[in-house]
């Protein structure tokens, strides 16, 4: 008993993928099927049958093939799957990584900005090195402050799809390598703060250090979604506004 | 899911049986998706959502049944206009929730 249900807590709690199948009707409602990733060798990762059964071995393996696409599409689905000459009714409840803001800069607008990530769910990270700026006081309602350099924390973080960045410093020498990490990684919004002025010196700085106009047009400058704002609460506004509708449109794409 | 598991571990440790609600299917606009999690214990308290608050109530009562029974059922909540108003889901939406025993 709730030996399935830990497993699950599980991997949720370490902000693993994965995915909860379960019949909906007939004889064998409540049956569940709990289906993880399994990294293989050469970095790449396949879903397995980690827990429980559906109750029929051809339906199991039949349900581990949908919830693999529907963990590649980070998407819940209910669906109706013909299997032995029936209609099985199904949730493929796909629980995705806890989506993440990493703020570069803690600069004033940093402070309404996690207030706006938070209220939307997300996990909030600020990272600066400057101790007048990263202050308790300031950021007691981050989720996590940290006082190092930035580039040296993105490369200790395990940045994914669900991780979005921004970078609010003004300062070139600390948004440039933070960006040059960022661009490293599979992160699913990299946004920079600054005039057009500055960041065309600083697609010039980025060029410079080896990274390809492909990679720099993954950064969203000028950032957020334009709404003629000018406080630090009306730019952070703008600026979650943008991350949000990249997100929702990605996963629309993966649908 | 990940807000609702410190609660749920919460009533568990003290000793208590909890039913998840989880919405499954989702017709015209309703306030929460797919997947949607609500979580009940045995003596009532609530933990999430699966609505905007409309059939909550009217949920974890079927939560309850379920406990008492010790076996899952799939519920729908909603639609014709007059209806709407009855169960509560002001918006005209359907909501189906598969409601089950914590016991997996």
């Amino acid at each position: 008993m709730a030996e399935l249900y830990h497993a699950v807590a599980q991997a949720i709690r370490q902000d693993e993928l994965c995915a909860v199948v379960t019949v909906l009707s007939g004889d064998e409602i409540g049956r569940k099927l709990l289906v993880r990733r399994e990294r293989k060798v050469e970095g790449s990762s396949s879903a397995v049958a980690a827990a429980g059964s559906l109750g029929h071995t051809a339906l199991d393996q039949a349900a581990l093939a949908r919830a693999a696409e529907a963990m590649e599409a980070r998407r819940t689905a209910r669906i109706s799957l013909p299997v032995e000459e029936q209609e099985w009714d199904l949730l493929i409840d796909v629980h995705a990584p806890q989506e993440r803001l990493v703020i570069v800069g803690a600069v004033h607008i940093a402070i309404p900005l996690v207030s706006f990530a938070r209220e939307l769910g997300l996990y909030t990270v600020v990272i600066d090195a400057r101790p007048i700026f990263a202050t308790q006081d300031r950021f007691g309602h981050v989720d996590e402050l940290i006082r190092s350099w930035p580039d040296e924390a993105l490369q200790e973080m395990k940045l994914n799809e669900s991780s979005y960045v921004v970078t609010l410093t003004h300062d070139e020498k600390l948004d440039t390598p933070a960006l040059i990490c960022a661009l490293n990684s599979p992160v699913g919004y990299i946004g920079a703060l600054g005039s057009k002025r500055t960041h065309a010196k600083r697609v010039a700085a980025l060029q410079e250090a080896g990274v390809s106009d492909q990679q720099i047009s993954r950064i969203h400058a000028p950032i957020g979604l334009d709404l003629g704002g000018r406080s630090p609460g009306e730019i952070a506004l703008a600026i979650m506004a943008e991350i949000v509708q990249v997100r929702n449109r990605s996963k629309e794409a993966g649908r | 899911m990940k807000e609702i598991l410190a609660e749920i571990d919460n009533w568990q440790q003290a000793g208590k049986r909890v039913a998840l609600a989880t919405v499954v299917q989702v017709y015209g606009s309703a306030p929460r998706p797919l997947g949607a999690k609500l979580a009940v214990s045995e003596d009532g308290a609530m933990v999430g959502s699966v609505s905007g608050g409309c059939v909550e109530s009217a949920t974890v009562q079927e939560a309850l049944e379920a406990l008492e029974a010790g076996a899952p059922r799939l519920v729908s909540y909603g639609i014709a206009d007059e209806t709407a108003w009855e169960v509560g889901l002001a918006c005209g939406g359907t909501i189906e929730v598969f409601i089950e025993p914590l016991d997996w």
